[in-house]
């Protein structure tokens, strides 16, 4: 299964965020958060991505979802001091954070691949909210 | 040369820590207000480190800034000024620096933060200071000036450069939000380069 790393500036976002997509889950999967600094602060602790993406199991691939500019450079940052062959696993989707973090719980507890979680991510993350 | 070096790291990290509440100012008005927290937070964990170690390698001095600032500013600058002393790890050596060595350093500095941050010269960021130095080092070089006018001349560029930011809008980091509301303020980041800047070379002369 897929799993999904959820990076927010704040942790109330993180934590939010997470208990949404954790609602739509069809079957198990890992989906983890690192959110804010200093237990609440706004920020973003590289050292939390870092022991995250080591920590999280990542055979099948780990989605990330990220807010704002120090947590998508954070998390470039901390992926490039991983070995070459997790970072092929590991995946920024390129989406506004709830909507692609609903969406991808959906599609990764389904059982999709890591590039069709990633593809239906960007391709549906942007919604016409005056058209549903 | 580590004593010196990392008696210069102690001041900049003072430097910061005072100038803590005026880069906050700075970025409250245009970004999110906590440069300054950001950078001090930062700093404050390195004085620690720098004043419970002994060092022999200049490397090994700024490799400890790089990850420090990493680990703990908790905001863009730390990635990006972290990778920029980081790439300044890779490069410096033990022997007194020349103009060479020290063009080198500041486009290690530049291509390190560029890596993370993507800007170039003119969007109202870190860089509208350091690229304006560095041209000036290089230039002094080219002219082979000696060592003490072409940091002088390195400082004098590197204010013009932050002060340029005063006009430019923002397209980049939080700041570009604000689109045109941008203009007016000088960058709290281009500020902070020019501190580290002015501490490293006035207690290097």
């Amino acid at each position: 299964m897929v799993n999904i790393l959820i990076i927010s500036h704040s942790l109330k976002i993180a934590e939010g965020t997470k208990e949404l997509a954790e609602e739509m889950k069809q079957d198990e999967i890992d989906i983890q958060i690192a959110g804010g600094i200093n237990n609440g602060e706004l920020g973003t602790d590289a050292d939390l991505i870092e022991q995250k993406l080591k920590s999280m199991d990542c055979q099948d691939g780990i989605v990330v979802l990220a807010d704002l500019g120090s947590a998508v450079m954070s998390f470039n940052m901390v992926k490039e001091w991983l070995p070459e062959e997790k970072q092929n696993l590991i995946r920024l989707a390129n989406a506004p954070l709830v909507e692609g973090a609903v969406l991808g719980a959906v599609e990764a507890s389904l059982g999709k691949n890591l590039e069709e979680v990633i593809a239906t991510i960007e391709e549906k993350s942007i919604i016409n909210k005056n058209n549903l | 040369m580590a004593n010196k070096t990392k008696k210069i790291l102690l001041e900049t990290s003072d430097v910061i820590i005072e100038n803590k509440e005026y880069l906050t100012e700075l970025d409250a008005a245009i970004g999110d207000g906590d440069h300054g927290i950001n950078l001090a937070r930062g700093f404050k964990k390195l004085k620690e480190k720098l004043e419970n170690e002994t060092f022999t390698e200049r490397n090994e001095l700024f490799k400890l800034t790089a990850m420090t600032l990493i680990s703990n500013v908790g905001g863009a600058s730390g990635p990006l000024y972290g990778t920029a002393f980081l790439n300044i790890s890779k490069v410096i050596s033990d022997e007194r620096l020349d103009l060479d060595d020290l063009v080198e350093i500041a486009e290690e500095a530049i291509a390190g933060i560029q890596k993370r941050g993507k800007a170039e010269a003119g969007e109202k960021t870190m860089l509208d200071t350091i690229i304006p130095a560095a041209e000036s080092l290089k230039q002094s070089r080219d002219n082979n000036l000696d060592l003490e006018t072409a940091l002088n001349n390195c400082l004098e560029t590197a204010a013009e450069g932050m002060k340029n930011t005063i006009e430019m809008q923002a397209t980049k980091g939080r700041a570009s939000y604000l689109g045109e509301r941008s203009i007016g303020h000088q960058d709290p980041g281009a500020t902070s380069a020019y501190l580290m800047i002015k501490t490293f070379i006035t207690s290097y002369l």
